[in-house]
């Protein structure tokens, strides 16, 4: 049963991380004195931590799995960010020239 | 083994009929999910363009009761959690008890959540924050109420599968919907901290 | 919105809502043309149901095709649905010329009518002829040329068909009951909010391309994982053919593409039905942001629909050139470039918006670029020929109308994709010219090649080889003078979608564009009789054996038309081109080693059940009648969740019977006479093909 309790360790890592990057990020916004800029880089960064760390923990994405599953992960962000990151460019610049 | 490693827990050597036979479906559902993922995506876009679109009506600052928020994260991560142990026990136990058991802690968990995120709504509503008052809260409402749809139904199908268990046993095909089921719901988590990130402390920050 | 009071159980349906009570009390030409057209719809029905009842042949429709989940089969439904929405389409079209020779000064459409015309053949063009056609295709042709015995998930291609179908339904039954959206195939709002088309017609607009495009993002997650997943033992990605790679990229970008047109219809419902201000005008609402994620499906969507056609003309180019396609390499990277690039230039449909010259200049810059790949194919699919062993058959007919048109589209497309000039030319006839110069030379040119070089695989017999000439010539001579004409317009200044025009000097070119639509009918006509003709001529045409055009990829192995299980045992694949290398060697038609129990799935009605209800539903919404809309959803839902509880869902078909079935057909194929080229189209070729040597 040495695998099951691998595994068993896994999840608990996972749900301990995400609720440690989880806190932090709750803090950096309640705190007093931290400046809103520098909370939005954390808030995003913790974010985007917590998110490897499920992909990780969770759903056993990472070196065993198939490469094609990594790629289509990677694919998918490419296109997400595309589409997201254009948005924001064009809607952006046309709301600059809106007034 | 690690040839036909798909995402997700891996049934493995534990059950190796079942697991080759998962194989198909459960990369199919991941790629479902990430066409989800772009509905998403779009969602999130939308609602950074609109964010100063309030037309004079209530934002972040009113809106949002970041306790109650905070209780949701944790009851979201929780309840990922205990899914993670109903497919551990799946995996290596085989049997039906401990399994059920496990889906029923996460469907209270899970069914817990969209009690508090409705009476957010309600709150909301009672602040003038309905969807039909701004470019922004449209924005608001389809982001996050799209999720809390996602949770919804993956509630739905949580009792679907206890229903198969208590029908069908711990069969091939009903442990292949605990797979993906366990996708779902894991994905969920992730959107979630999208939304938490992006949408509440974003907006509180 | 305040929405008026409804009838609780008929919402906002009356007897008022049918186009003959008009015509009855006021007769025009204008409102003969919508009777006629909305009677066409019933009466066709009618037809369909009494040859059906005559003949006998319901219990065979539903056993054979409406419960099936063979993927040939759906795949040839796809296209049957596809064809029947063309026959509309292109009367459509035909009646817009027809009006604008009238059009100087007025017309004999009213402009509501004609509005009307323009959306539903632009919305029908893009989403119930092109979508479907290719995804037809793609899932017919896939599975046998990997040497798989189905799709991925056979039920869930039954259901993206009935999605589809449904969708077509709605657009088809706006015809009769209420009337469409007038807003164009894009129903830009705020035009299209609630506050200034309060009707029903854009709601069977949002409704049909929801519910239809859900069908197509699932259609090409299917295909997607049939590729990775289904391929036979050594059918390496590499070793593919290029039909399957121009279908996996095709499908991936389905999957990415087509949320943001779920997205985009779901955010317009909400607008319209329950009040949100995602687009409108008020509130901060953004109708800039509907375009913006509009296009973010509709630029993928014109390479979604075009890349299986780019598939068929490498197929075909190499097969009647026998010879093997040349630059397969640069083909595989130049699909998977666009299919990435595709998703970087959707803003140069609104150039004009109003955002600044460096946004525009990123997205012209990319829109040129993707120009490169495909003239890297131009090239590949025109070396494949050079010194090839050409034969003029109806496939290589519409290939070098492609070549000559094609390019000549695309070349537009260029001129277009500066912004600058954009600014000069964009909402014109121009761009009209520009995008029926690649969607007909490329999609419809490349599907019909596509049906003609497979017709004789899914049905055992060869198409009028004479007859279907005519008809590709006549495609041809009709786009020509059809579209050719428009780009002069356009730069004359005669802007896109008007009812009516006051320059007499746009009158003479508008009755050569008439002359023009009326050969493509002509066209359409020949290509729809051929298939009647060479149905009723089967005997003569058959090719039993399979292997008509002496073919180079695994769907020529296998008799025609396939068994339902496509392969009597799964070939080894070695090499690219594996049936033509196999012939060469001197060894086809062998029996297998092995054979084992197949595993097939059994019929079954969940498709009919969703698809019905999904039209239900999307009727409901349009009309307000939310009983039966929240009866739909549960009905959904249900069959959903009843499906899972349901054993058996497959038949084991034994492997003593598999090699039974493959010692007849191989007797069949060792009996009949192998043809040479030469007797291609007599009928002496019976599908069993003497090779040309060396491979």
């Amino acid at each position: 049963m040495t695998d099951a309790r691998a595994e068993m360790r896994r999840y608990a890592i996972g749900a301990i991380l995400s609720a440690v990057l989880t806190l932090a990020a709750f803090w950096v916004v309640l705190a007093d004195g931290v400046a809103r800029g520098t909370a939005l880089w954390i808030v995003g960064a913790a974010g985007v931590a917590q998110i490897a760390v499920q992909l990780r923990c969770f759903l056993h994405i990472g070196s065993a799995s198939k490469r094609e599953d990594l790629h289509l992960i990677l694919f998918s962000a490419l296109l997400a960010g595309l589409m997201i990151g254009g948005t924001i460019w064009i809607m952006t610049s046309l709301h600059g020239r809106m007034h | 083994m690690s040839g036909t490693a798909h995402p997700g827990l891996n049934l493995g050597a534990s059950d190796a009929r079942a697991h080759e036979r998962s194989e198909t479906p459960v990369f199919g559902f991941w790629v479902f999910l990430m066409s989800d993922l772009i509905i998403f995506g779009i969602l999130f876009a939308h609602y950074i363009v609109m964010t100063d679109a309030r037309a004079f009506g209530p934002g972040p600052a009113q809106l949002f009761d970041l306790k109650s928020v905070a209780a949701q994260t944790s009851l979201l991560l929780a309840s990922s959690y205990t899914y993670g142990m109903a497919s551990l026990a799946m995996k290596h136990r085989e049997r039906i008890r401990p399994v059920a058991l496990w889906l029923i802690v996460t469907a209270i968990l899970g069914a817990t959540f969209p009690g508090l995120e409705l009476r957010d709504f309600a709150n909301m509503i009672a602040e003038g924050g309905v969807p039909q008052r701004s470019g922004y809260l449209s924005a608001l409402w389809a982001l996050v109420g799209l999720h809390g749809l996602h949770v919804a139904v993956g509630l739905v199908w949580i009792a679907v599968m206890l229903a198969l268990l208590a029908v069908r046993g711990l069969s091939n095909r009903t442990k292949t919907r605990l797979l993906l089921l366990g996708l779902y719901w894991h994905f969920l988590d992730l959107i979630w901290i999208g939304i938490l990130s992006i949408v509440y402390l974003g907006g509180l920050a | 919105m305040a929405r008026q009071a409804t009838d609780p159980i008929f919402g906002r349906l009356d007897w008022s809502v049918t186009p003959f009570d008009d015509f009855l009390a006021a007769p025009s030409i204008d409102e003969a043309v919508a009777s006629a057209a909305a009677a066409a719809v019933p009466l066709g029905a009618l037809a369909v149901i009494a040859v059906l009842t005559w003949k006998g042949l319901w219990g065979a429709l539903w056993r054979d095709w409406l419960t099936t989940a063979d993927h040939k089969r759906i795949g040839i439904m796809y296209i049957v649905l596809a064809g029947v929405m063309m026959l509309r389409a292109v009367a459509e079209g035909f009646v817009m010329r027809a009006h604008q020779v009238t059009a100087l000064d007025g017309g004999v459409l009213s402009s509501e009518h004609f509005a009307q015309l323009f959306s539903t053949h632009g919305t029908i063009m893009i989403f119930f002829v092109a979508t479907p056609l290719v995804t037809g295709l793609m899932n017919f042709a896939v599975p046998l040329q990997i040497g798989a015995r189905d799709v991925a998930f056979p039920v869930l291609n039954q259901v993206s068909l009935a999605l589809t179908a449904s969708g077509a339904g709605l657009v088809m039954i706006s015809l009769v009951i209420g009337q469409f959206g007038t807003g164009g195939w894009t129903m830009y709002p705020p035009y299209t909010s609630a506050t200034f088309s309060p009707g029903p017609g854009v709601d069977y607009w949002v409704w049909a391309i929801g519910i239809s495009g859900i069908g197509s993002t699932l259609a090409g997650l299917n295909i997607a994982v049939t590729i990775y997943k289904n391929r036979a033992p050594g059918m390496r990605f590499l070793r593919m053919p290029m039909f399957t790679w121009t279908a996996l990229c095709t499908s991936i970008m389905m999957i990415y593409a087509f949320p943001a047109l779920t997205v985009a219809t779901a955010m317009m419902a909400l607008d319209r039905t329950l009040g949100f201000h995602f687009f409108t005008n008020d509130l901060g609402g953004n109708m800039m942001q509907y375009a913006n994620i509009f296009w973010m499906f509709g630029h993928p969507e014109v390479y979604i629909v075009v890349l299986p056609a780019y598939g068929v003309f490498s197929e075909v180019s190499s097969t009647f050139s026998a010879k093997r396609l040349y630059g397969y390499n640069s083909l595989v990277i130049a699909t998977m470039a666009i299919a990435v690039i595709s998703f970087t230039v959707w803003l140069h449909h609104f150039f004009t918006m109003g955002q600044g010259a460096r946004v525009n200049a990123a997205f012209g810059i990319a829109t040129m670029i993707i120009a490169v790949p495909t003239g890297v194919k131009v090239y590949d699919w025109m070396a494949t020929m050079f010194r090839g062993r050409v034969r003029l058959s109806v496939p290589i007919i519409y290939l070098v109308g492609f070549f000559f048109l094609f390019v000549f589209g695309g070349l537009t497309g260029v001129v277009l994709a500066n912004p600058t000039i954009d600014y000069q030319i964009h909402n014109s006839q121009f761009l009209v010219g520009h995008f029926h110069n690649v969607l007909i030379p490329g999609v419809i040119f490349g599907v019909l090649a596509g049906i003609h070089y497979w017709f004789p695989k899914a049905f055992g017999f060869r198409l009028h080889e004479r007859t279907a000439r005519v008809g590709a010539c006549l495609w041809f001579a009709g786009f020509v003078f059809a579209f050719l004409p428009l780009y002069w317009l356009g730069l004359m200044g005669m802007p896109r979608r008007s009812a009516t025009y006051d320059n007499p000097a746009f009158e003479p070119v508008m009755w050569v564009t008439a002359g023009g639509a009326a050969i493509v009918v002509a066209a359409l006509g020949v290509t729809v009789w051929n298939f009647y003709a060479s149905t009723r001529d089967r005997a003569a045409l058959a090719c039993p054996v399979g292997d008509p055009w002496d073919g180079r990829s695994l769907e020529w192995s296998v008799p025609a038309p396939p068994p339902a299980y496509n392969f009597y045992a799964l070939p080894q694949v070695k090499s690219l081109d594996p049936w033509t290398i196999e012939k060469a060697e001197g060894a086809p038609y062998q029996p297998a080693d092995a054979y084992e129990d197949i595993e097939m799935p059994r019929p079954t009605s969940l498709g009919v059940v969703i698809g019905g209800a999904a039209f239900a539903m999307g009727f409901a919404v349009t009309w307000w009648v939310w009983w039966l809309a929240g009866v739909s959803l549960a009905v959904i839902a249900g069959a959903v969740i009843a499906r899972a509880f349901v054993q058996d869902t497959t038949r084991t078909i034994p492997a003593r019977e598999v090699e039974a079935a493959h010692q007849k057909v191989l007797q069949q194929a060792r009996q009949i006479r192998a043809v040479d080229r030469d007797d291609e189209i007599a009928p002496a070729n019976l599908g069993h093909a003497a090779p040309e040597v060396p491979a």
